[in-house]
């Protein structure tokens, strides 16, 4: 029977970083999925293309090139200085960065898509009610978009704790710093330990099939209570 | 109160150059046909869409493009009540009403603030309150508007056709509770419609707009005797608006004797009080002229009076009449060819023969304060 600590320090680490890139992702996420619904500028199409560029380029791309930013020589280099320390690569905070590029279209979209699908009526009534705009972003936008930001966190936290080719590209395989499930994995599977990587593979399986179906539940549930 | 509006530019192709001013409390109607600018001019007073142009409201500058004015429109004390009614549905019918409410600077000019209990009571939403607002009917979903629009401490309110998203039953639940608002209300309300009934059941004064401009303005009773609107107005309502005093009532036949301007007149039974001054409307192709008194007949309505104004349409059948029957005007639809066999001409004495007359309201604005 495997060592219990040793399985459990990975998934502590994975939940931690999903948790955490999941919380930076709504912050950083919502003003920019408000500025690509709202503003009639020609560059959102532009801007919505790089955010939605993880989906397509290849995990080691975006990983060779974070790991540069990052690096001693990128500006993670510097960042990393002013703490005393010399690179972000290969750090915990490394990962919760690269993380946040990775899972960003996945957070973005669907909370672009809720503000959008509100239509303009709803802010039009509330400026004649007299609630400023960003008064209105809190008592209208929100609270109507908020089937958009539950999707978004479940998608960002997800699709995080089953990110593999970046984090092995910027983050290594440093035990209880970078080292999470899905490297974990790959680790024991290379080493032959077969058993250990069912415990994690399958516990993974279950997670992602409870995810998307409670996402799915929660959907219909929200579509059911009408417009 | 005094509002002055200019608004002048282009949406898409669309040209739009109406000015205009509205005073005192009362509905003042934006009428014509859908697509002529009325919804526009209605969102530029409310700052929702910014065309060029200058109003003031109450002495207030809302907007001057010359001086670089333009008040957003959180900033402007408006209540809006679009055609749907849009509310919130992420609120309850309370939280709907409360939502202005809650954001309006409080004081008005025109003395005491609404609260909530004036508006729930005014607008029978008392059982409506802690519903949520999906589970409302049409007419039950305006009346919350509505009531949102009067808790936001409005000095002005504007009304985008309210009535039109809604069936004939909702409509008619929701028409009385406009009457009681435009006769208790201090402030002025501009009403935007295309429906001639609407407006001449509410409005006192009207403005008529044709393809982006105003083609007329004026009293509805003025407007309505215009025999040169048509294109604005439309043909089939064409009419005219008289005031009439009840007499007595006939209960046994369910008629209301009335007094138009000294002549007798008969209307299906209204509950207006002996005395009592009510509006009437008459259309334009209800009415039939003869020059003679006629007798055997079962018009019961003949009313004297002389040609003021004939409107002969050119490749048509039709010419419309203008009779004065001393101290107000019907219109008349007749064919041309009557107008040529009966010698009609302005000046000469006629008898209208009235089919049919409708009731508008009990009073005239003012007439009961």
């Amino acid at each position: 029977m495997p060592e219990l600590s040793e399985l459990w320090s990975p998934i502590r680490l994975t939940i931690e970083l999903a948790t955490i890139t999941t919380i930076v992702l709504l912050v950083v996420g919502t003003p920019i999925a408000w500025w690509l619904a709202r503003s009639t500028s020609r560059l959102t199409e532009v801007i919505a293309t790089i955010v939605a560029l993880p989906l397509v380029l290849p995990p080691t791309v975006l990983g060779f090139y974070l790991l540069i930013a990052l690096g001693p020589n990128g500006p993670g280099g510097a960042i990393a200085e002013l703490f005393g320390g010399r690179s972000l690569a290969f750090t915990f905070e490394g990962l919760v960065i690269g993380s946040v590029f990775y899972s960003m279209p996945f957070v973005v979209q669907p909370i672009r898509d809720a503000f959008e699908s509100i239509g303009e009526r709803p802010f039009e009534v509330a400026a004649t009610l007299r609630a400023s705009p960003w008064d209105t972003f809190w008592s209208v936008a929100v609270p109507l978009a908020r089937p958009g930001f539950m999707t978004g966190a479940v998608l960002g936290f997800a699709h995080t704790v089953g990110e593999f080719g970046v984090i092995l590209m910027i983050g290594g395989n440093i035990p209880g710093e970078t080292k999470v499930l899905s490297v974990t994995i790959y680790d024991y599977v290379e080493t032959l330990r077969w058993t250990e990587a069912h415990i994690l593979a399958g516990g993974m399986l279950v997670f992602s099939f409870f995810v998307i179906l409670s996402m799915r539940l929660l959907e219909r549930r929200i579509g059911r209570r009408g417009k | 109160m005094q509002i002055d509006a200019h608004f002048a530019g282009t949406l898409g192709a669309f040209a739009l150059d109406v000015s205009f001013s509205a005073s005192a409390r009362g509905i003042t109607a934006l009428f014509g046909q859908s697509g002529c600018g009325k919804t526009t001019i209605l969102r530029c007073m409310a700052g929702l869409t910014r065309l060029s142009g200058r109003l003031t409201v109450d002495g207030e500058t809302w907007q001057d493009d010359a001086g670089g004015i333009f008040r957003k429109p959180h900033r402007r004390p408006v209540g809006y009540v679009f055609q749907e009614a849009s509310l919130f549905p992420h609120l309850s019918v309370r939280g709907n009403l409360l939502y202005g409410a809650r954001r309006a600077e409080s004081g008005n000019a025109q003395g005491r603030d609404l609260d909530l209990d004036d508006v729930v009571d005014l607008l029978g939403i008392a059982p409506l309150m802690d519903r949520s607002t999906t589970a409302l009917s049409g007419g039950e979903r305006q009346r919350v508007a509505i009531g949102r629009a009067l808790l936001s401490r409005p000095r002005l309110l504007l009304m985008d056709e309210p009535l039109a998203a809604l069936d004939r039953f909702a409509k008619d639940e929701i028409l009385p509770y406009l009457e009681v608002l435009q006769s208790s209300l201090a402030m002025p309300i501009v009403y935007v419609s295309h429906d001639i009934t609407e407006v001449s059941r509410l409005a006192e004064h009207m403005i008529v707009v044709d393809r982006g401009r105003k083609a007329a303005e004026g009293t509805v009773e003025q407007v309505l005797e215009r025999l040169d609107l048509h294109p604005a107005t439309g043909r089939f309502e064409a009419g005219v608006i008289v005031s009439a005093r009840v007499k007595s009532h006939d209960t046994t036949f369910q008629l209301t004797h009335a007094d138009l301007y000294g002549q007798k007149i008969e209307i299906p039974l209204v509950d207006a009080e002996p005395g009592q001054e009510i509006r009437l409307r008459v259309r334009a192709r209800d009415v039939s002229l003869a020059t003679t008194r006629p007798s055997g007949i079962s018009v019961r309505n003949v009313i004297a009076g002389h040609v003021a104004e004939i409107n002969e349409e050119t490749n048509t059948a039709y010419a419309e009449t203008l009779i004065d029957i001393g101290g107000a005007r019907l219109r008349a639809r007749v064919t041309r060819a009557s107008v040529s066999d009966l010698g009609l001409a302005p000046g000469k004495a006629v008898f209208a023969l009235v089919k049919s007359i409708t009731f508008d309201r009990r009073a005239f604005m003012g007439e009961q304060r």
